[in-house]
């Protein structure tokens, strides 16, 4: 799994590229948290449409950004969910919490 | 009457659960599942296996075991490791609930595995290691391949 990132004005929008589970879910965390703080960015956009493959790790991997966002008076928003990524996300309530925007335009003009 | 079988077995390293899931689901191709069932397989395996490395072994190294069963239009699917144990399954089962949430884990691991195949059982003993099985039948397929 690879990340990309982009800065605009002072949100962080995460390009996921790849699968994501345990094993790259550890990596992927460390290096969007050094992101965030380093360039001290307020709002996190995560786009999910490079994941090829997601399991509950991305849950976790999800509400740890959530979680950061929210301690810095920031919001976390998800963009480009599909069907199958969406039905693990429901399961586990994440979704009464955190928004999904059908683009990075509109997610990042209501964040 | 198995028709068809497979054994598995990997060291825990967290690196071997993209392996174990592509594996499984290679053998499952067999079937003819949908892209969805085989999703929903693979994302089951993944939940297995990573049980088995953070909650089973803790890390240290221990072995994986994957047994596959195809019998119609079913797969028989067993995961097991010789790790810790889980002291008490109705609790680990539980949705959103984790004993290790500052690795972020989510909790959603068993309640995955019961949602995306058909059937899930569990079996643990505390210092022996834990058994997980599960099916999964491929609606799609109507006759046998």
């Amino acid at each position: 799994m690879q990340v990309n990132f982009d800065v605009k004005d002072k949100n962080l929008i995460v390009r996921f590229i790849g699968e994501l589970d345990h094993h790259s879910a550890e990596d992927i965390r460390k290096s969007i948290d050094e992101e965030y703080r380093k360039k001290m960015l307020k709002n996190i956009v995560l786009d999910l449409k490079g994941i090829s493959f997601m399991d509950s790790s991305g849950i976790g991997l999800i509400m740890g950004r959530y979680k950061n966002a929210q301690g810095n008076n920031g919001k976390l928003a998800l963009i480009n969910v599909n069907p199958r990524m969406e039905k693990i996300l429901f399961m586990s309530g994440i979704l009464k919490i955190v928004k999904v925007y059908q683009s990075e335009v509109e997610a990042l003009s209501n964040i | 009457m198995i028709e068809n079988n497979m054994k598995l077995e990997f060291p825990s390293k967290s690196q071997n659960e993209s392996f174990a899931r592509v594996v499984v689901a290679a053998f499952a191709a067999q079937l003819d599942p949908t892209i969805e069932e085989l999703a929903d397989v693979k994302t089951a395996v993944s939940e297995a296996v990573t049980n088995s490395i953070i909650h089973g072994y803790e890390g240290t190294d221990g072995i994986v075991f994957i047994e596959c069963n195809i019998n119609d239009n079913k797969i028989e699917i067993f995961v097991k490791d010789k790790g810790k144990g889980i002291k008490d399954i109705n609790i680990a089962m539980e949705p959103l609930y984790t004993s290790k949430p500052e690795l972020e884990r989510s909790g959603m691991g068993f309640t995955v595995m019961e949602t995306f195949m058909d059937e899930l059982e569990v079996k643990s003993e505390e210092g022996k290691g834990t058994i997980i099985r599960m099916v999964k039948e491929f609606k799609s397929v109507s006759t046998k391949g």
